[in-house]
């Protein structure tokens, strides 16, 4: 394992630890944090660094855990449609393998070419198919983690009907590393589909929410329809995906229900990605809210992008954007949608909106990380 | 107990608290009725309120409370303890709220499995998990033990189902645990839980769009060994069906001898293959599914729903049925790799014969999830030792596969001593810091899950000699 000094190009959001530590197994990541523990030094992991400056600051940042050397692909059992992987291993090296034997780990994350197995779980955010296939923490059916005291612990399995136990999987997943430390994860997998088709159309911001309720209710089964808003002043392009052997006759149903469009097999370019994440705000609503969240965000300058049939969106800042600016756009997307700001560069936001369940996630963190070691200050109400 | 009981009095209407010891029975054991305990008192809340004010009592006076729904559970998750409160939902069996927009109904936890989809099926809508007691089975016993049945091979189990709920915490506090909400993912730790971290009082599930085109189709081998060739065929082949159920001849036959299912004569295993989705795709699925069961001596496919019924009877009857061709089984509840499929079920064979003991398949093929029926006659001294050797030694097979000790049953109190076998220490310690921040009293259903209890207080892994429940004769020591 290498342990390094900490340079300038390691602070994590503005935070510089004193240390990198490469660990290059469970036992090694283990051993970190019971030296950590002893020394009572504060953990920050990190995957490909992709998100790194999203959420507050940690409180204090002693090492940083990088886990790029835990890149093995453990095992991939093609025909339990199941692989387990190690957390540093790249989403995209994941995907290559996986789709030489015809198979595919049906989250789409953005930053794919540096975001890891681990980073995708820890920050759990949705793509454009989880309308269809459901989030990282529904495709997960097991996990390695070590604790902050260093012990190792699994939950699950790799059998993909499984209730022995809790389910520790779920609670580690977007937990922004403040938990302990995800090791390794084991996915259940989908075929590839033989064949896909997106239609693509343009449409005024008014026909967004009839047309995605047509379309979350059609019979043709889309696995993703996703908006895209650069400009708020602007049109909108919507993009609805079928997968499957049928998909090219499937298209031709979705295009009536949006009375429009072009089917093509050419991903949208924009498709399911992060351009800018200075200024990062998720949205999340009820469906039936979509004509109202759209009306809210019209006003702000954000360039909105996500899902118009789950009710998650994101909005980025494509301008300079001041800190009361944004406090006053969050506050009134809050009247409409529960608004979570995942990245801003400022330290006075109210991050994460209304918590339910608070007091008992500070019990469980409390329980996981008594001495607050981990992540200190990432995550919801400080956690 | 007596000031307790005075206290639920006061509390809930005098037909919602249950004394009467012969009543009482009536509550003394779940589905699996092998583990049986009287409760010490029994109630019935009509409110989440209510709920949470029981609870809140059970914690003034340091009394352990187990929920209970429709008592369809197999692994004695909702056994009652003899010195504690049996929370019955059953009258709690309301649908709240019906949204088609967001595709979403809010219910109570007593509401049946079943009733929602019936709520909603007109409209074309339905709840995808089924598990085969649907008819019965509360939605909040399903949430508590994340139990699925035969759909979950394509749309996932009930936490996948699940958007929201409301619970009561073990301390008797009302939170609500919502996929929304940022933070760590309680829900998601809540579901499946089996009771131990609280009780579901309002639960919000997904409805899914009923699909365009469903293919039920019911495929006959001579043996076991080509169904289960088949099954990997299709799986190989990129198709995702809704369900595959396989059964083998002593469950074909328990099957016909109680529900007449006329399944074709002479086979070792059928197929029960359901496709569902857009029509033109279920349509080259199929096709793609008739050569891949080239083999098949008899296919059958139904017409309509009542033949789509038909087919499905068999299946889901098939546990009740057993009872017909044996005094007595155990229904075991283990899951494998699929590629382990051919060599446990060979395994299982073997310990069959090895023991003189019957032993029927049933299964979810899909998933790997296998269902054996261990057979025994419990009026033959020994009998239902060696069933219970063979029953333990499956799970063995199934741990030694790399598969599960439960794909839906749970746990509960009748599997707790197999925990340590599929876990280290390490992890059950590491499951017990979830158990601790939510019922740091330990009163939430004790004694289910895990093979001993911890107290929150200690130390985990550095526990010293005797446990001070076991010694004080609380807790047995497995």
């Amino acid at each position: 394992m290498t342990v390094r000094e900490a340079g300038p190009g390691d602070a994590v959001n503005g935070v510089r630890p004193r240390w990198v530590a490469l660990p290059e197994t469970v036992g090694e990541i283990a051993a970190v944090l019971r030296a950590g523990a002893e020394q009572d030094l504060a953990v920050v992991p990190t995957g490909g660094g992709t998100k790194l400056h999203w959420g507050p600051p940690p409180e204090r940042c002693d090492v940083l855990l990088d886990l790029c050397c835990m890149n093995e692909i453990l095992e991939h059992a093609a025909g339990d449609l199941v692989v387990r992987a190690q957390a540093g291993v790249t989403m995209d090296a994941l995907a290559g393998m996986l789709a030489a034997k015809g198979q595919e780990l049906a989250l789409d994350v953005p930053f794919t070419e540096g975001t890891t197995v681990g980073g995708t779980l820890a920050a759990s955010l949705p793509g454009p198919r989880s309308f269809r296939y459901g989030t990282a923490r529904d495709l997960l059916i097991g996990i390695t983690v070590v604790l902050p005291d260093g012990t190792i612990a699994c939950s699950g399995g790799k059998v993909v009907k499984n209730v022995a136990g809790y389910d520790l999987g779920k609670l580690f997943t977007g937990s922004y590393g403040t938990l302990g430390v995800i090791a390794e994860a084991t996915f259940r997998l989908h075929p590839l589909p033989a064949d896909r088709r997106w239609v693509v159309a343009e449409l005024d911001r008014a026909e967004v929410a009839p047309v995605a309720a047509r379309l979350a209710a059609s019979q043709a089964e889309p696995s993703a329809v996703e908006v895209d808003w650069p400009d708020p002043g602007g049109p909108l392009t919507l993009a609805a995906l079928v997968e499957g052997t049928a998909a090219e006759a499937r298209a031709g149903a979705l295009r009536e229900l949006i009375g429009g469009g072009s089917p093509t097999t050419e991903q949208p370019s924009w498709w399911g990605l992060i351009e800018r994440d200075e200024v990062l705000v998720e949205l999340r609503f009820l469906p039936k809210d979509t004509a109202a969240v759209l009306d809210a965000v019209a006003g702000t300058g954000l360039a909105l992008r996500g899902s118009a049939v789950s009710g998650r969106v994101l909005l980025e800042a494509r301008g300079a954007l001041t800190e009361d600016e944004l406090a006053a756009a969050v506050a009134r997307l809050r009247e409409r949608a529960r608004a979570h700001v995942l990245a801003a560069p400022y330290d006075g936001l109210d991050r994460w909106g209304r918590v339910s369940g608070l007091p008992l996630m500070r019990r469980v963190k409390e329980r996981f990380d008594p001495g607050r070691r981990m992540s200190p200050g990432r995550f919801v109400g400080g956690i | 107990m007596d000031t307790l009981v005075a206290a639920l009095r006061s509390l809930l209407p005098a037909d919602s608290v249950i004394t009467d010891p012969v009543r009482l029975r009536t509550y003394e054991c779940d589905g699996l009725t092998y583990h049986r305990a009287t409760p010490g008192v029994v109630v019935l809340p009509g409110t989440a309120e209510q709920v949470a004010q029981v609870v809140r009592l059970c914690n003034e006076h340091g009394v352990p409370f187990v929920a209970r729904g429709s008592g369809t559970g197999l692994s004695g998750g909702a056994l009652p303890r003899e010195d504690g409160v049996l929370i019955v939902t059953s009258k709690m069996r309301a649908i709240l709220e019906i949204d088609l927009d967001d595709r979403r109904a809010v219910v109570e936890p007593g509401v049946t499995n079943l009733a929602i989809t019936e709520a909603v099926r007109d409209r074309g809508y339905y709840y995808a998990p089924d598990p085969s007691s649907q008819q019965v089975c509360s939605i909040g016993g399903n949430v508590a033990e994340n139990s699925g049945g035969a759909h979950c091979l394509k749309y996932g189990f009930t936490v996948n189902h699940v958007e929201a709920c409301e619970i009561v915490t073990p301390d008797g506090d009302l939170v609500t645990l919502d996929r929304m909400d940022p933070g760590y993912d309680l829900l998601g730790a809540f579901i499946g839980s089996e009771g131990t971290l609280g009780i579901a009082t309002k639960i919000t599930v997904r409805l899914c769009r009923a699909p365009e085109a469903v293919t039920t189709v019911l495929a006959a081998f001579e043996s076991i060994e080509q169904g289960g060739q088949a099954v990997s065929a299709i799986i190989g082949a990129g198709i995702v069906p809704a369900a595959i159920e396989m059964m083998d001849a002593l469950a074909i036959e328990a099957a016909e001898a109680a529900v007449a299912c006329s399944y074709p004569a002479g086979a070792g295993a059928v197929l029960i293959v359901e496709l569902d989705g857009p029509a033109a795709e279920v349509e080259r699925q199929f096709a793609q599914l008739r050569e891949i069961c080239a083999n098949a001596f008899e296919l059958r496919v139904a017409a309509d729903p009542a033949e789509r019924a038909a087919i499905w009877k068999g299946r889901k009857s098939a546990f009740a049925a057993v009872g017909r061709i044996s005094p007595a089984y155990i229904v075991q509840d283990g899951v494998v790799p699929r590629t382990s499929l051919p060599a446990v079920l060979a395994a299982i064979d073997r310990l069959s014969a090895e023991h003189d003991i019957r032993v029927a398949n049933v299964f979810h093929a899909g998933d790997g999830n296998l269902h054996p029926l261990v057979l025994f006659d419990d009026a033959e001294p020994g009998a239902g030792e060696r069933a219970e050797v063979v029953s333990g030694a499956i799970l063995d097979l199934c741990i030694e596969h790399g598969g599960s000790i439960t794909g839906e049953h749970g746990v509960g109190v009748d599997k707790s001593r197999y925990m340590p076998k599929m876990f280290s220490e390490d992890d059950l310690d590491t499951m017990q810091l979830v158990r601790c921040a939510f019922d740091p009293q330990g009163l939430a259903n004790p004694g289910k899950v895990f093979p001993t209890p911890r107290l929150c207080g200690e130390v985990p892994g550095v526990r010293k000699g005797v446990h001070p429940l076991v010694e004080s004769g609380k807790a047995e020591q497995f």
